[in-house]
Order: C-alpha cells, then structure tokens, then sequence
C-alpha cells in the first residue's frame, strides 16, 4: 500500500547543526497487516512516522500510495497510484484525514472540552452532520469501553483511558492505516498488552496499523506481521519477527 | 452545499467551546472592548442627536438676521432700517429683535435676555428658561431682582417657566417685555438688537442678504443655513475634545487587544498543530480562529451599542453631558430624542469588529502554516 523510495529527511540543511534523521529509506508497507518500527530513541521511527503519515515532506527521495487514489483524492481511480512527496499542502490534508489516523505518543487530546468533542474534532471540517459523527463517536467510545467518560474533561482521565479516547479520534474518520507512535510508553504491561488486543481488532476489521516503538510487547507480539528495524535514520533489519 | 454549511457550524461550534474554555482571558477582553466601543458609540449617539436637536430648536429661526457693525463690533441697529428691507421685493416681514446677556455675580451665569416673541409677558414679569429656574430655585410666582444699566434694582414677577422641550438652546432665556428691556439695559430708542428678516422664497435669500448688505454697508446679514453650520460646528468641536481622550483610551485599547490577540500562547500553538495532525487544514484553522475574534468583537460591538443607546436617550449620557452641553454653570437637563444614523454605526463596524478579527488571524496563520508534525514530537 505505501512504499517509500530513498527517502530522506534532514533539518536544519546546511547549517552547522544539520542532522540527518531518516537517511535513505527505501521499504514497502503491506495492507491489512501490523507493521512495527522498531529501534531505539533518536533512531529515526517518529520522523518516518511523520513521512509516511503526510504531516512533514521528505527532503529527497519518494513516497507513494498503491492503490487508494480513489480514497485520497477525489476523481482518481481505485487503483491510481498517489506520489505525496509533491502534493500541494491542501491535498496532503485530504490524504491525511481520508487515510491515516493517529495516535499520539502523549496522546495530544485538546483540553479544555469533554471526551465527545475531542473524539468528533477530527470530522468537524468534513462536513458531517454533527448528529452523525455524534452517534458514531459514541460507538466507538462504547466499543472501546470508556463511554461512560463521554461527558468528562480529558485531563480528569487516567493514561489509559486517554489512550482510548486518542484511538477512538484516530478511529472517528474511518481512515484506512492508523499510525501509533510509541503507543505504550505511558501504560504499565496489562494496559499495553490490552492496547495490542486492540491493535489486533483493528487487523480484524481490515485496517492496516502502523506503529512506532521500542517496546518488546509490541514488536514481539504475535499479531505483529512485519518488524521494520532502525538505527542512526537507517533499516539495519527487516522481517516478520526480530 | 449542505455539507460545506454543516462544516461552517461545526467549526463555529468548536470556536465557541473553544471560548469558553478560555474564560478568564476572553471576558476579561470582551469587558473591556464593550467598553471601548460603548464610550464610542454613546459620544456618536450623542453628538449626532444634539446636532439634530439644534436643528429642530432653529428650525424656526428668521431666514436671515440683520446686524450692524460699527468699527467692526455689533451695533444696536436702527428700527427704521427694517421698513427699507421690508420694501426689498421678496421680503415677507421685518422683526426688530431685542435680546442681550445679563450676568448674575450671585450665581456666576449669564442669562439671555430676549424682548422679542408673540406671546410677551405682562409689565415687568418675565419668562423664565427652566436652567435659570433652576439655578436659581424660581416658580411661577416668585420674584427675581434684577440690577439695571444704572445701577437700580428691577424686580420682575416669573409669570411662566418656559417649556423644557428647547432646553438646550434656551436653558439660560429670560424673556422680558421690550420696554422692560429698554429700561433695564437703557437702551437707544428707536434701535434693536437686530433685525430678523423673512423671505418668501428661500431660494432668494443669499440675493437678499446680498441686496441688504449693499443698500446698508454698515450691517451684516446672517444666513439661517449659517447659523446652524455654526452649532453644528460647536458641538462637532465639543466632541473632538473627548474625541481626543478617547482616542487615548483607544490606542491603549488596541495595543491590549493587540498584545491579547497577537500573543498566541504555547498551548495555543499546540492545538493548532494538533488540529492540522488530525486533518484539519489551514484553511479550517483560521474559520475557526476568525469565527473566536468575530464572536468575541461583534459581541462586545451589540452590547456596546446597546448599552450606549440607553446610556444617551435614557439616562441622559450622564458621563458625558457637562462637557459637551455647554460651559455655564446653567447645565441643561433633558431627554434626547433618539435619533442613530446608520452610516456611523457601520463606520463603527469597520472601526472595532474588523481590525480585531484580522488581529486574530494573523497569528493563527503564521502557525497553522507550519508543519503539523510539531505536534507528534510536543
């Protein structure tokens, strides 16, 4: 579905401080599956994340979508091939909100308004009906298990049920891949392994998950399909399982 | 088309919760703008109805008012003048007019004396305008001393307090009959204070003011149209003085607003990067943030405007009445007819909704145009 050619992404290009934090990547992710980045901090998985996910443009080298021109952009065919590297900003929205949701590693929930609000945020500017996008919410909220917060403030939530309301927003816009960066790094082992039976449900219903991390319970989960390791902004390995 | 109105109103949904969730910071500024705009509003309001009821007060004035000069300085003009120019073709009918200042060294105000009118009252009462009634504790009934050209004592039964309705003009009248006056001011016989002057066609009055000042080059003819440009420039200057202050308090007003709405607060920035992260474009950003400075400043525009229209044409615009009544100590005490003219509330509009809102997006824009991965590494 997403496969990246050399690409690279440096900051700070040509001044003295320049660093190099994806270096000439090159790597398919397959649909439908769960794809792990794994390596250690300051190897490089959130900036790729950001990459793949249209939030930051590489600073060479491409990135193409197979396969879901129809999703991304309107008046394309099913099986169109997207090129994002180039997209103006405007479409890069589009693709970002028809395709990816994300889950954040501090979750980024907007305080202030009530877990309903920040799980419908995402599908304010589509244009829904607010009755719809309400309804659906709610299911998810029920689904996930924390409806009975719908009415709360996010900062009155633990971490675990933050996480729940960061997966149901990432959830809210039905989108095709969902991007989790460093997902258990605030959760004790039975929240990150009741986090993977999720991950695992999300493969059930068809969507292809993408998660950054350096935690065994997520790169050494069984529902794991491809292990992507890294290193110094490089692919040092790759496989099913480390 | 349905869905582009439905995204409108989510996004003003958003920005009122939004609002709310910044409660402290946008009252604080909201209370402050409404009370910008209010002091605005109710010096508009005001000067714009004191304009009007000067007009309405001289719209019975003479279409022209003849005076003389000697060695440039205003003259008691002769009766008999009035007889040529009321032989002028045109010329409907002459009135000589007798009015001058008396002041009370008691009270420190000047009245206006006038012996002119259709309805004079009796030998030696006097009319009384309800400003001097007041100053000076009088009903009709009473008595007042008033101390003539020669030094005697008059005194004067008050037969009547004039109606309140022309107050502002007439607040400090004292009306007196002519040979009262004359005996009091010891006024030349056979002279007026001036002549007022009627014309048939008002077309034709600058050729008659212009055939009186040729045949009497010792006299200046006044205008109506004149005499009113004259009150409204009075009060106009009258308002420019607050106006003035005003543009103190609204300069610190703008550098606040300014300060307020430029100043977009780290959290701020984060939101907005999380907004883009989860699909929001830049676009949608500054709806949202135009619709946060359009509620906060239209708000802040209608409960101003409202709160001046009763502060002017209810209360009397207590803040403001003694600086732009007048300057005697006669203040005049009356309600204003209310009169808006939309032309300066749209002015307004411009002024105070338009240059907030922009202040608002700006900011907004320099953030939401950067990358939203800021927002997966905060």
């Amino acid at each position: 579905m997403i496969e990246l050619i050399e690409a690279s992404k440096t900051f700070n290009a040509g001044q003295a401080n320049q660093f190099i934090a994806v270096d000439k990547v090159s790597c398919r992710i397959s649909r439908g599956g769960l794809t792990v980045l794994k390596g250690p901090s300051g190897s490089g998985k959130t900036t790729l994340l950001t990459l793949i996910g249209c939030m930051a443009r590489p600073t060479s080298g491409r990135i193409l979508l197979h396969g879901v021109g129809k999703v991304c952009l309107p008046g394309l065919a099913v099986e169109d091939t997207v090129e994002i590297t180039s997209l103006p900003e405007r479409f890069l929205t589009t693709i970002r909100r028809r395709m990816f949701g994300f889950i954040f590693q501090h979750f980024n929930l907007v305080r202030g308004i009530t877990v309903l609000e920040n799980v419908m945020l995402p599908a304010y500017p589509t244009g829904a009906p607010v009755a719809e996008v309400r309804l659906r919410a709610l299911e998810l909220l029920e689904t996930l298990g924390v409806s009975r917060h719908a009415a709360s403030r996010v900062e009155r939530l633990s971490g675990g049920e933050m996480q729940r309301i960061a997966i149901a927003r990432a959830l809210v816009n039905d989108p095709l891949l969902i991007i989790a960066d460093e997902p258990t790094a605030h959760l004790d082992s039975r929240l990150s392994e009741e986090f993977m039976e999720l991950v695992a449900g999300f493969k059930g219903a068809g969507k292809s998950v993408l998660i950054a991390s350096h935690d065994p319970i997520v790169y050494g989960a069984a529902q794991a399909d491809a292990v992507i390791e890294m290193r110094d902004g490089r692919i040092t390995g790759c496989g099913t399982h480390p | 088309m349905n869905r582009r109105i439905e995204r409108y109103r989510n996004i003003l949904d958003f920005a009122l919760s939004s609002l709310l969730r910044r409660k402290g910071k946008n009252l604080s500024l909201l209370g402050m703008y409404t009370v910008i705009v209010f002091f605005i509003a109710s010096l508009v309001f005001f000067i714009q109805a004191l304009k009007r009821e000067a007009a309405l007060v001289l719209d019975g004035a003479p279409d022209l008012v003849v005076q003389r000069l000697v060695a440039g300085r205003d003259d008691p003009i002769p009766v008999a003048y009035g007889y040529k120019i009321s032989a002028i073709r045109g010329v409907s009918e002459v009135k000589p007019r007798f009015w001058g200042y008396y002041y009370d060294p008691v009270t420190r105000a000047n009245f206006t004396l006038v012996a002119s009118g259709d309805d004079p009252p009796g030998r030696e009462s006097i009319y009384l305008g309800s400003g001097v009634a007041r100053l000076m504790h009088l009903n009709a009934g009473n008595y007042l001393s008033l101390r003539g050209a020669k030094g005697a004592s008059q005194v004067f039964s008050v037969q009547k307090i004039l109606a309140s309705n022309s107050e502002l003009v007439a607040a400090d009248l004292i009306q007196i009959r002519e040979d009262d006056f004359r005996t009091l001011f010891d006024f030349p016989a056979g002279r007026a204070t001036d002549l007022a002057v009627s014309v048939r066609n008002k077309v034709e009055v600058p050729t008659v003011a212009a055939k009186i000042a040729h045949e009497f080059p010792d006299t200046r003819p006044i205008l109506k149209s004149e005499m009113l440009r004259t009150y409204a420039s009075v009060f106009d200057w009258r308002g420019g003085m607050v106006i003035v202050l005003l543009f103190v308090a609204v300069l610190s007003f703008v550098i606040l607003a300014w300060d307020k709405a430029t100043g977009l607060s780290a959290e701020e920035r984060k939101e907005i990067g999380i907004l883009k992260s989860i699909g929001w474009e830049t676009g949608d950003v500054l709806i949202l943030k135009s619709f946060e400075g359009m509620v906060i400043s239209l708000t802040a525009y209608l409960a101003g405007v409202c709160l001046a229209y009763l502060h002017v044409f209810f209360f009397s615009a207590p803040f403001f009445e003694q600086a732009l009544k007048g300057w005697s100590v006669l203040y005049p005490q009356f309600k204003l007819a209310p009169f808006v003219d939309p032309y300066l509330l749209c002015v307004l509009f411009f002024l105070t909704v338009c240059p907030y809102t922009v202040s608002t997006i700006v900011p907004s824009w320099l953030a939401a145009t950067v990358d939203p991965d800021t927002a997966m590494r905060s």
